[in-house]
């Protein structure tokens, strides 16, 4: 026995190598794991805050919405009240569009031009007869008053008084203005020239557009040289081309002539154009005229207000856009020299509407409230009206059936798998095949669903029963492969005491193996539960990308989900869209993080340490 | 009992008749012979877990109200005995077992034979303490619970309280029984097992290691109890510990790479053994 652990008498006796080098090595290998995992965990750290930060900043104003105060009178002759043998009212009915219509232009009543009435009563929403209407069955009292009755403000509007749109410049003004009339153009004359940095800003302005001409010019000319080659090219094929083709070639010169005919000319004409602009831009004194590619500037006077259209130094010309109530001079503390700052061309909210909402904005006229109707009414083709309550519901329904479909037979399947199958080719086949199908793209669950239960079984489309079968497919893997692990991780001595005791497997699984791995089992349904909640691609196969303008009532009800909705709306071209998709993501987001954290919390709560 | 008379009291079973026996019976380790009836009888025992064999014609007596304590190397096959007794066997994958054991004359692998019902009355104690993460109360009711045992509140409460008493751990857990098994100390819930065990007042106990895992004055406390336990039970107890072995039992059987070398009296054995194998292992030459 000793022999055989002896040392040998040629080997030497190796020791370990205890070098500082060695060491600090180690230590610094250390150090740089450490660092790259720090640094890791800083860009997701980062990468979430960005996403969080752009989300709630792009969305959180749609939580707001604005409202305008009309005066309305309710005009008896206007409303029907239809009320029953007790007195109680049964329905309300009247042209309560024409009663918003005629508050509005009680408002503004020098607006006459049929366009100009139009985008007037264009800021309030389109739904605005039924705001009324709801106001009235509320308080049928009211009738025969004018009473002041809040309604929602349409969705431009109200980018626009969130500050979306454009941002105002108030000009320092020293000398004495004088208008030349009240209303339609007049002319208004200052004693110092204060209008001056109005045409220097101008002409800075003009200078550019000419550059970005210039530069359009040369693009378009560059373009139409490219065409020359390629058409010398085509004439040399042409030479050498075999008379069956001519025809081919010839058309196809031909069409590159008349490309590079038009391409010349718009180069010359925007050319022209720079050429122009930037001889105005650099013209001194004299008037300057203003168009709409350029910022707004506009004179606040006697309480009106004047758009220019042509400024000098010292006397402007422009449009009376709200009537200014007398001709008298102001001192330089009475007027104002405005500038809305983002050309007229270039946003929806048009000059006459921003001074409208301006002028009502003093009077006490405009509210921003808590938008309580984004939480309670379903998708409208308004952005103003639409809220996501309907999709709310349409994946709560959703989930219920993925919740009562999945959780059973996901946990049923798992317990069978883990705790009774015997272990052969078959239930290996079973479980590779499970693992599978949690990696299939959720899109192909879609289409099952499109082609089994719509096109098949015919359930209805778009309904939440569907959909929520599509995503109960979708989640079963998940659930079962965590129910599975959870049941896994239960130790085996736990089955062993209870069989030991003499308890049957079924007594076992259910007494002691289930209540262990229950926490782990809701851990995963929540987790799948959130996953399913967030998908989009499935139920779009099956028709919940629909737009649903109504709650859902019913688990057959057409609907749509959350995140489907979150997809509708970022499609959607109105600007005031843009708002409400964050917010709907805010909301999701909020889901999710609830539910994460009820599965957090229910692992905590009903942990058991053995 | 001589060994011509335990010859023939397996005549009288019939088991030397059995087919294909290529054991000449007189060179069997056939086990004591003693007053005691016997109580398990195992005849030619092979036990294979996939294709490997881990225990290779095992013949064993186990005699009633006598502690039999199986002996032998790391992988020899005692565990894997023990649970052939009880079919705990039946959980593992792969795992066969051949040859008869009966208890009371009865066949354990018998397909009719429910084994739920055999399970109560083979109890067994495991190498962890692995009491339920229940209360106290809640871990020795289970068992007769199940089994129909102890049905009014007050049953139940005095099967509790003579079973822990019985366990030696009334005195010390009287006031929590309502606290978690799984908080008590290792030596407790061990006990608690025990005691979980001998509530449904099993014939036999099945003890696999169960002081493995515990401290000196623990372990002591078992050995005491196993003895006490004695009275009413059967109890077959695996053990590395030749000296545990020589304290709590009246039998031992040593076992080696899946053979019963040898199996008598416990002195017999540690003062006198018969084959060199067994001499070996008590004297410290191998395992």
């Amino acid at each position: 026995m000793t022999d055989a652990t002896a040392p040998s008498e040629g080997i030497a006796i190796r020791r370990p190598d205890l070098s500082p080098a060695r060491v600090r090595r180690r230590y610094a290998a250390e150090t740089r794991f450490k660092t790259y995992g720090r640094l890791a965990i800083a860009a997701a750290v980062i990468m979430l805050g960005i996403l969080l930060f752009s989300i709630v900043g792009r969305g959180w104003t749609a939580f707001f919405q604005t409202q305008i105060g009309l005066d309305v009178f309710l005009d008896p002759n206007e409303i029907q009240i239809e009320r029953n043998a007790d007195g109680e009212i049964t329905d309300v009915d009247g042209e309560f569009r024409s009663l918003v219509n005629d508050a509005l232009f009680a408002l503004f009543p020098n607006v006459e031009d049929r366009t100009e009435r139009r985008a007037l009563r264009n800021l309030v929403t389109r739904d605005a007869s039924f705001e009324l209407q709801a106001a009235v069955e509320e308080n049928p009292d009211l009738i025969d008053q004018t009473v002041r009755v809040w309604i929602t403000s349409s969705d431009d509007i109200d980018t626009y008084v969130k500050g979306q749109i454009t941002p105002i410049e108030t000009f320092d003004v020293v000398g004495i203005a004088t208008p030349t009339g009240t209303s339609g153009e007049i002319e208004v004359l200052t004693g110092a020239n204060d209008f001056a940095n109005i045409a220097n800003e101008v002409k800075a302005r003009l200078a550019e557009l000419s550059e970005d001409r210039l530069a359009a010019s040369e693009a378009a000319g560059n373009a139409a040289q490219r065409l020359r080659d390629d058409l010398a090219e085509v004439r040399e094929d042409l030479q050498e081309a075999d008379a069956e083709d001519v025809p081919r070639f010839e058309e196809r010169a031909a069409r590159l002539e008349a490309q590079i005919g038009s391409l010349t000319a718009a180069s010359e004409a925007t050319a022209r154009d720079a050429e122009d602009l930037r001889a105005r831009s650099v013209r001194v004194g004299g008037i300057e005229e203003l168009n709409n590619r350029l910022p707004s500037y506009l004179v606040a006077i006697n309480g009106g207000l004047v758009k220019l259209t042509a400024v000098g130094p010292a006397r402007a010309r422009g449009e009376v856009l709200i009537p200014l109530e007398s001709e008298v001079s102001a001192q330089p503390e009475d007027w104002t020299l405005l500038s809305y700052v983002i050309a007229e061309s270039d946003r929806r909210v048009k000059d006459n509407e921003v001074a409208w909402i301006e002028t009502l904005r003093e009077q006490g006229q405009v509210q921003t409230v808590f938008n309580t109707k984004f939480f309670t009414e379903a998708d409208s083709r308004e952005p103003e009206q639409a809220g996501i309550w309907g999709a709310v519901v349409g994946s709560f329904l959703t989930l219920v059936i993925t919740l009562t479909l999945a959780f059973p037979v996901g946990v049923l399947a798992a317990i069978y798998l883990e705790e009774f199958a015997p272990k052969n080719r078959l239930t290996d086949l079973i479980e590779v095949n499970i693992n599978n199908l949690a990696a299939v793209p959720s899109i192909v669950f879609g289409l099952l669903g499109l082609a089994m239960f719509l096109n098949f079984f015919g359930l209805p489309r778009s309904a939440p029963l569907v959909g929520g079968m599509v995503l109960a497919l979708m989640t079963l893997p998940t659930v079962i492969i965590a129910s599975r692990a959870a049941l896994k991780a239960v130790p085996p001595s736990i089955r062993e005491a209870a069989l030991g005791v003499g308890a049957s497997k079924v007594q076992t699984v259910t007494h002691h193996v289930l209540p262990l791995a229950m926490p782990g089992i809701l851990t995963g349904t929540i987790i799948g539960m959130a996953q399913a909640l967030g998908e989009t691609a499935p139920l779009l196969m099956i028709g919940m990308v629909a737009f649903i303008a109504d709650v859902p009532g019913g688990f057959t009800d057409a609907a749509t989900v959350l995140p489907v909705q979150i997809f509708l709306w970022a499609d959607a071209p109105e600007r005031a869209f843009v708002a409400k998709t964050s917010a709907a993501i805010m909301v999701l987001l909020t889901f999710l993080i609830f539910m994460n954290a009820m599965a957090v919390i229910l692992r905590k709560r009903f942990e058991r340490r053995w | 009992m001589s060994i011509q008379e335990a010859q023939e009291t397996m005549t009288d079973s019939g088991i030397s008749d059995r087919p294909g026996s290529g054991h000449d019976q007189a060179e069997r380790p056939v086990a004591f012979s003693n007053e005691q009836p016997v109580k398990i009888k195992s005849r030619d025992v092979n036990v294979y877990y996939g294709q490997a064999q881990a225990l290779e014609n095992v013949d064993l007596d186990i005699r009633q109200y006598e502690v039999t304590s199986l002996i032998g190397p790391s992988g020899c096959g005692k565990s894997t005995y023990l649970r052939c007794i009880n079919r705990m066997n039946d959980v593992i994958d792969g795992c066969r077992v051949e040859g008869k054991i009966e208890m009371d004359g009865e066949d354990v692998y018998d397909p009719k034979l429910d084994v739920v019902q055999l399970r109560a009355r083979v109890g067994m104690v495991f190498q962890k303490p692995n009491p339920f993460p229940k209360s106290i109360y809640d871990n020795i009711a289970y068992g007769p619970r199940i089994h129909g045992i102890g049905n009014s509140k007050s049953d139940m409460d005095e099967i509790v309280q003579s079973s822990l008493q019985r366990a030696g751990l009334w005195e010390e857990v009287k006031d929590r029984m309502d606290t978690p098994g799984t908080g008590l100390s290792g030596g407790q819930q061990q006990r608690l097992c025990i005691a979980r065990a001998i509530a449904v007042n099993p014939e036999v106990i099945l003890m696999d290691e169960p002081c493995s895992a515990l401290d000196p004055i623990a372990t002591a406390k078992i050995e005491e109890l196993i003895d006490e336990l004695r009275q009413n039970f059967t109890i077959v107890i695996v053990t590395h510990s030749m000296q545990q072995a020589a304290r709590v039992s009246q039998r031992t059987a040593f076992f080696h790479l899946g053979i019963l070398v040898e199996s008598d009296e416990t002195e017999q054995i540690f003062t006198n053994p018969k084959d060199q194998r067994t001499q070996d292992y008590i004297t410290g030459r191998f395992g």
